[in-house]
């Protein structure tokens, strides 16, 4: 009998609480995500199992999707808007100074594992631009020099 | 009790507004003033966020933008009456910018308690649902089709036409699905809708399922809008609780649910047939046309699909009549539409107005000009898949054939501005490589074509047989626009054409070959 890996109890909660849903593959990886902060690729055949489809229809939708994660992100999650309204009023200079502050570059975990640098394309905060989200709150009109001080409050915190 | 407003909305919150709210009742609690905080809306005036508003006897006091810093003073200057300060702005009705709107669909946000049923009805909510309930479902298409509400979400396709097909379709089950995946960068109306006064959309879907016979709704909302997800799902246990959704809606026994479905950030899933592959569970795939979702659309079944906009359109309709919305706008854009300002704007914002507005009009009466003071020399109108318009076309109307004419398009009224430092070339590259991480792969002019487009435009950036590849350019974008199966790889040549042609020298080509390309 093989140990059971720690995040099964947490897949097969999400599992039972919201198979019988409709269409329910979307709810089921955020809610699991939600949980984990990634989907471990080695729940995939059990969730493949539950909702009777292969374990490639999972994995496809798995990696179609930007917002799923197949490895546990940093303890905390940077996305900075790459669209248009933001490129117009210095998207693209916060983005270099960003990387270049954390040392790291899209998709890419800081070597303390404190933060995720991610993409985004519109938060919908355009009139606000240049925005960024930090564990999903959005920030608006963010400076080199107001970037520098959100991510100073994230590194005191644990 | 004085009543005081600062928004929950995401963008106000986005510079502060939850610390400037609970600044004030801290502060109101050390004064021992009593003070009822209420979390509006955004009047969608964003450069004076966070916008604190008090309640007057003679009208509602505006304050902004309000820092976190600025609350003791707001305090020290009797904001609670009225008060002079230094951020006052005086009456909100009165704000200019306001004033000269014309705010249709939007006339509660910011008003309201958007999670209020009693400050909605207040406010002529769920007139219309009451009024869609004394009729057929026949008629409520007619008044729907005689109002000459066109798809807000882009393509401006009549929704009275859409209702009508599903409710002419066979089915033992009917669906509304509400587009809310707003990935267009520049948009933000839905965003406020779902934020600001989700009842309004919740009653425009219920209004929609009544007709078309539909008894289940999904909200298919882009996940980046996390807030919006909180508000609605508030919006939607309240209209449950008091009878506004369910299996006797209103006591008039017909059924209509309601749920909230979260994308995954795809902006593909837009693309309303690659939505319904998502809100099934699988990859968001393009799906091909025909079957028309209105007769096959989620689980095969029929399914009315608008936009979030279309859809909060259709109380007021109902409420007030097919002719009431006509005697708005022009040609055969009819009514309003909640356009949104952004980029480098000075004053970004929401102004909802009746179709027929300029361009012009727009980026300085009431934008402002560029928030760097510079000239502005670009416009994106649209979203990513929008042309880029110079100048020159500044005096265009919004409407959506007099936008076709110039090789542009209304979409969903998002308008970027940039000044005159841009480069246009990166902008035509950021289009084709925007298009490659969204394509959804099912078609090979968008899936490989926008990947060839990025390398033939960085080949015209750095000099390398810079003629011959730009007529490869206009080749692959003819490809593009003549060969893709839907909207994203047959509309991403638009950005990049249009910056090609209006803006050539950022090509390395002679400005002057302008007239030669011609407007094509």
């Amino acid at each position: 009998m093989t140990a059971v890996a720690p995040w099964e109890p947490t897949v097969q909660l999400v599992l039972d609480q919201l198979n019988a849903l409709p269409g329910a593959l979307l709810p089921i990886l955020h809610g699991i995500q939600e949980h984990l902060g990634y989907i471990p690729p080695d729940a995939v055949p059990m969730i493949a199992g539950a909702l009777n489809l292969s374990r490639a229809e999972v994995h496809g939708v798995i990696t179609f999707y930007h917002d799923f994660r197949d490895t546990p992100p940093g303890r905390h999650q940077i996305h900075i808007c790459r669209a248009e309204s933001c490129q117009a009023v210095g998207g693209e200079a916060l983005i270099a100074h960003a990387r270049k502050k954390l040392g790291v570059t899209f998709h890419e975990t800081t070597a303390d594992g404190t933060i995720t640098l991610e993409p985004i394309y519109c938060l919908g905060n355009c009139a606000l631009s240049p925005a960024i989200t930090i564990d999903r709150q959005v920030h608006g009109r963010v400076t080199p020099a107001r970037f520098d001080a959100l991510v100073a409050g994230l590194e005191q915190r644990p | 009790m004085t009543r005081v407003y600062v928004p929950r909305d995401s963008g106000a919150k986005s510079v502060g507004a939850d610390a400037v709210a609970a600044t004030i009742l801290t502060e109101a609690k050390r004064l021992g003033v009593a003070v009822e905080l209420v979390r509006n809306g955004s009047r969608g005036l964003y450069w004076l966020e966070p916008m604190v508003e008090v309640e007057t006897p003679a009208g509602r006091m505006a304050y902004g933008p309000i820092a976190e810093t600025d609350v003791a003073s707001l305090f020290a200057a009797g904001f609670l009456s009225g008060g002079n300060h230094k951020q006052g702005l005086g009456l909100t009705e009165e704000i200019s910018y306001l004033k000269r709107q014309e705010r249709l669909t939007c006339a509660r946000i910011g008003i309201t308690d958007p999670v209020s049923l009693d400050d909605y009805e207040a406010h002529g909510g769920y007139r219309g649902l009451r009024r869609a309930l004394e009729l057929d479902g026949a008629r409520i298409v007619e008044i729907v089709t005689q109002s000459g509400l066109r798809g807000r979400g882009g393509a401006a396709f009549p929704t009275g036409i859409k209702w009508k097909t599903v409710l002419g379709a066979a089915g033992s089950q009917k669906y509304v699905v509400c587009n809310a995946d707003e990935g267009d960068s520049g948009t933000f109306s839905d965003r406020m809708i779902m934020e600001g006064d989700p009842f309004v959309l919740i009653e425009g879907m219920t209004i929609a399922g009544i007709a078309v016979g539909a008894t289940m709704g999904y909200i298919y909302l882009r996940s980046e809008y996390p807030d919006a997800l909180v508000v609605l799902n508030e919006a939607i246990v309240a209209a449950v609780a008091t009878g506004h959704l369910g299996a006797n809606v209103l006591g008039s026994g017909k059924a209509f649910d309601l749920e909230v479905r979260v994308g995954a950030g795809a902006y593909i899933c837009g693309e309303e047939t690659a939505m319904l592959e998502s809100l099934e569970g699988k990859r968001g795939i393009v799906r091909y046309k025909p079957p028309l979702p209105a007769i096959s659309g989620l689980f095969g079944k029929p399914t009315v699909i608008n936009n979030v906009i279309s859809l909060a359109s259709v109380p007021i309709i109902l409420d007030r009549g097919a002719d009431f919305y006509t005697n708005y706008g022009m040609g055969r854009s009819r009514g309003t539409l909640p356009i949104q300002l952004a980029g480098n704007l000075k004053h970004g914002g929401l102004v909802e107005k009746a179709f027929g507005v300029t361009l012009r009009e727009l980026l300085y009466d009431y934008g402002g000009g560029s928030i760097t003071g510079r000239p502005i020399r670009a416009v994106q109108v649209g979203g990513p898949l929008g042309a880029y318009l110079p100048e020159s076309q500044f005096d265009t109307p919004l409407d959506y054939e007099a936008f076709i004419a110039i090789s542009a398009m209304v979409g969903h009224g998002g308008i970027v501005a940039f000044d005159d430092t841009v480069d246009m070339a990166q902008m035509a590259r950021y289009a084709m490589e925007f298009c490659a991480i969204e394509s959804c792969g099912k078609c090979t002019p968008c899936r490989i074509g926008s990947v060839r487009g990025v390398e033939v435009i960085d080949r015209i950036i750095a000099d390398e047989d810079r003629t011959a590849n730009i007529t490869l350019l206009r080749d692959l974008c003819d490809t593009m626009l003549g060969g893709s199966l839907c909207a994203l790889g047959g509309m991403a040549p638009f950005p990049v054409l249009s910056a090609l042609n209006h803006f050539p020298e950022d090509f390395g080509l002679p400005a002057a070959s302008l007239a030669a390309a011609g407007t094509r």
